[in-house]
């Protein structure tokens, strides 16, 4: 199994996501933002940080990156995609997922671990998980309220794509959304980050079960039907 | 010709906007009594050139919907700069 973590101009959450990976078994390797071809990959990670300065709105620029196109050929035959924090915000710029991220309520960049309750466990990153059961994951974002219209809203419910809530919101998020899919569920972004939560002696060993479904995705063939 | 272009993006109605409220609630201090529904946005300021006005604003709002602005929590207005 092989996975991709994808390096925009200013990512910084790469070499996490890729040790956190290599910790589970996959075979990691960094994508450059101009790569157009992924075809040899099981999984993608859109890692987190502020691509490309997060100019004009966090992923507005990135959406433009050429490997976007890629990524979105890739997504469409059931390859499994996980964006983590700006790498969510970049996803849904780039119409792979609904809605979009907005400034949080408060206006201060939150920087905390949040207890995080799995919603479904129809999709890539939470296939291992149990619905209900309780994660301790850090968030560290300024624009992480997840927002959409009420037609939008009505489909995620309706298709089951709440993959993750928080429990007591942090940021203002519709419904305490952390965690969205596609409908098909091979894609996936959240805000919080499971790759920070990878070691108890780290704060947190939470993170390992996100990730672990995410790598047994990938071993599975990466397409993931529900 | 060159045509000057001001395109302004605002959020979409429903869509908060906690700057716009924390603006809002900080009038009251200052002496502004009578002000609400502030809003907040951005402003972008470009020359477009093209052989009419209409085919300037053409591109202009086409630009500004494909980038400018994220259509599901803004709004984006073209305008000639008067």
């Amino acid at each position: 199994m092989r996975v991709g973590v994808v390096i925009f101009p200013g990512s910084n959450c790469e070499y996490d996501a890729a040790s956190a990976m290599s910790e589970l078994g996959a075979t990691t390797e960094f994508v450059w933002h101009t790569a157009t071809d992924l075809s040899h990959l099981d999984g993608v990670i859109l890692p987190g940080g502020f691509a490309h300065g997060d100019y004009l709105r966090p992923g507005a620029l990135a959406r433009f990156s050429p490997v976007m196109g890629a990524l979105a050929d890739f997504a469409k035959k059931g390859g499994a995609v996980l964006g983590i924090c700006n790498g969510f915000q970049v996803l849904t710029e780039a119409g792979l997922l609904p809605g979009a991220l907005v400034k949080n309520r408060g206006l201060t960049f939150l920087s905390m671990p949040t207890t995080l309750v799995v919603s479904s466990t129809r999709s890539v990153l939470t296939r291992a998980a149990t619905v209900g059961q309780e994660l301790v994951i850090p968030i560290n974002h300024f624009s992480g309220a997840y927002t959409c219209d009420d037609e939008t809203y009505a489909a995620l419910v309706e298709n089951d794509q709440i993959v993750l809530r928080y429990r007591d919101n942090p940021n203002g998020s519709r419904d305490d959304i952390a965690g969205i899919s596609n409908v098909a569920g091979n894609v996936v972004g959240l805000m919080p980050h499971p790759e920070r939560a990878m070691s108890t002696l780290l704060g947190s060993a939470d993170g390992r079960v996100l990730l672990e479904g995410f790598a047994s995705a990938l071993a599975d063939g990466a397409a993931f039907v529900r | 010709m060159n045509y000057p272009i001001i395109v302004d993006v605002t959020l979409r109605e429903g869509i908060a906007d906690p700057e716009g409220a924390t603006i809002e609630r900080a009038l009251p201090a200052l002496g502004f009594t009578g002000v609400a529904h502030v809003r907040t946005g951005k402003t972008f300021r470009f020359g477009v050139e093209a052989g009419s006005e209409s085919a300037a604003l053409e591109t202009a709002r086409s630009l500004a919907e494909r980038l400018l602005s994220n259509p599901v929590i803004e709004r984006a207005v073209a305008r000639l700069e008067a």
